[in-house]
């Protein structure tokens, strides 16, 4: 694995909360209020941002949303392409989607993939009456005809930077910050270091 | 990754740990209202029986097709096998179909080694002979962490026909590997004598271990395999190391019995045992498709002939 080398911070925890609950606010508007709404995040980190957002649109509107967890690892069209089977997450979706409307949370999105996967992975779930798809950051490069309704923030990336969404229930810290990864040889460890600084 | 699956002995404490936690994901796709993933599309498994089998064969075969590969079921009644194919132009014949896994059980010990030398395909041992049996091992590792969260000192009595099982012999190993402690309990002539080796303790006195158990195992009495006259009768092994219900009131409040099945009621266990709730006998047989599941999706999910993904 090569390492990962940051480059510069995108959005900091407080940009992170703004970010969400201004999505909260969009999402209610959009759909008229909280009724029939349930929250699926994608794993992992989805679905906290997912949890967050519910926690949001309780403090606005007073409604308990449901919020479920999707891997959509089973469901990706790269399952044999790679020299490891992909790492498997939790899966919890412990109500009925159907006839509700899905708003899928997911951290970044960038070529759409995820995003096809888990629509394969929610029709196994039942029928919704709508998808949305919210995310905390839309890096662009997508592969697919898919467009997010709910955005924290456009960011352009160049296709061999990586966006990475730290949260403080996984990683420590609320972060949003891109880099790259280097190729592990010492000129380029020393190159890291000065880029860096 | 590993390629096949022969022996709990190749797996790492690591590997063991990715099973079950893979395994976990499985479980809960076994409780949906479609529980069918597309993780396998395209691949093919073929279950290879030299030997009667129901549960393991349909619990490979419900896993595979939960994963959508496609399943070839092949018992050597009614095939090529019984026109006297030999096992090695079976299985060329099977890579030569395109095969992605062969799940084998066959009752010579060794076989699923044998097998792997000659195909590509991975090969996974469904039992071989009085060797091992890893998926019943994995299944049961997976069914004790519903109970016990971890295995450091987690102890096991592992009672019965010790001898004839490859069961005994890839569970000893498996809780052994992840730190617990076994206790094989038998009369004398069904106890292998190698068995010291395995890293176990021995005993012949069912009530004098059941106080200290986290894990009762019963093992069937394999009258199938039993070549000649092991116990004096059915009875008499029945009153010495069947599980009553009053040897169940020695047993500590929360210790779980188990059971691989097919179950002799009334012989290794007693009806009403075996129906109890610490009975985890059902769990085991759910738990052993997503073990299957997880075993399959890590083992054919990836290539190892691909470099690593930069983008992973």
């Amino acid at each position: 694995m090569t390492p990962f080398v940051e480059r510069g911070r995108l959005l900091d925890g407080g940009e992170i909360k703004r970010a969400l609950t201004r999505i909260a606010h969009e999402i209610l508007e959009r759909n008229k209020g909280a009724g029939r709404l349930v929250l699926v995040g994608i794993a992992a980190r989805g679905d906290d941002l997912a949890r967050r957002l519910a926690v949001e649109i309780h403090r606005i509107e007073g409604v308990e949303v449901p919020v479920g967890a999707l891997d959509i690892t089973f469901y990706r069209d790269d399952i044999g392409m790679r020299s490891e089977a992909p790492e498997v997450h939790e899966t919890s979706i412990p109500f009925d989607i159907t006839d509700t409307t899905v708003v899928l949370v997911d951290d970044v999105l960038f070529t759409g993939r995820t995003i096809r996967a888990a629509f394969d992975a929610l029709v196994d779930f039942g029928r919704p009456r709508a998808i949305q798809l919210a995310v905390l950051v839309d890096r662009g490069h997508r592969e697919l005809p898919i467009r997010p309704d709910y955005v924290g923030k456009n960011v352009p990336t160049r296709r061999d930077e990586e966006v990475r969404v730290r949260l403080a229930e996984v990683d420590g810290d609320d972060a949003v910050v891109v880099g790259e990864r280097k190729q592990e040889d010492a000129s380029a460890a020393a190159g890291g270091v000065r880029e860096r600084a | 990754m590993i390629k096949h699956l022969l022996s709990i002995n190749q797996l790492s404490r690591e590997d063991v740990v990715r099973i079950l936690d893979t395994a976990e994901s499985f479980r809960e796709v076994g409780t949906r209202v479609i529980k069918k993933v597309p993780a396998l599309r395209g691949r093919t498994v073929v279950n290879l029986f030299y030997e009667n089998s129901t549960r393991t064969r349909i619990s490979f075969e419900l896993a595979a097709k939960r994963l959508s590969a496609d399943v070839i079921n092949f018992s050597t009644s009614g095939s090529s096998v019984a026109k006297g194919e030999s096992l090695k132009d079976t299985a060329l014949t099977l890579q030569a179909m395109g095969a992605d896994a062969i799940v084998i059980r066959h009752s010579s010990s060794g076989a699923p080694q044998t097998l792997s030398r000659w195909v590509g395909a991975s090969v996974l041992n469904a039992g071989d002979g009085t060797h091992e049996h890893p998926t019943q091992a994995l299944l049961d590792l997976f069914t004790v962490r519903e109970h016990f969260p971890s295995f450091e000192g987690l102890r096991v009595a592992i009672v019965g026909d010790v001898r004839h099982s490859r069961v005994a012999r890839s569970l000893t190993f498996a809780v052994a590997k992840m730190g617990g402690e076994v206790t094989l309990v038998g009369p004398p002539t069904l106890i292998p004598p190698e068995a010291q080796a395995w890293g176990a303790q021995i005993s012949h006195h069912l009530d004098e271990v059941l106080p200290k158990l986290h894990v009762c195992y019963m093992l069937r009495v394999q009258r199938e395999r039993q070549r000649q006259q092991f116990f004096p009768s059915v009875r008499e092994y029945s009153r010495l190391y069947g599980l009553s219900r009053r040897r169940v009131e020695a047993l500590a409040e929360e210790a779980v019995i188990m059971h691989p099945g097919p179950m002799n009621r009334g012989v290794e266990i007693a009806s009403d045992v075996a129906d109890l709730p610490r009975a985890v006998i059902t769990d085991q047989v759910t738990n052993g498709i997503a073990v299957r599941m997880s075993l399959l999706y890590l083992m054919l999910g990836g290539d190892a002939r691909r470099e690593e993904d930069p983008r992973a």
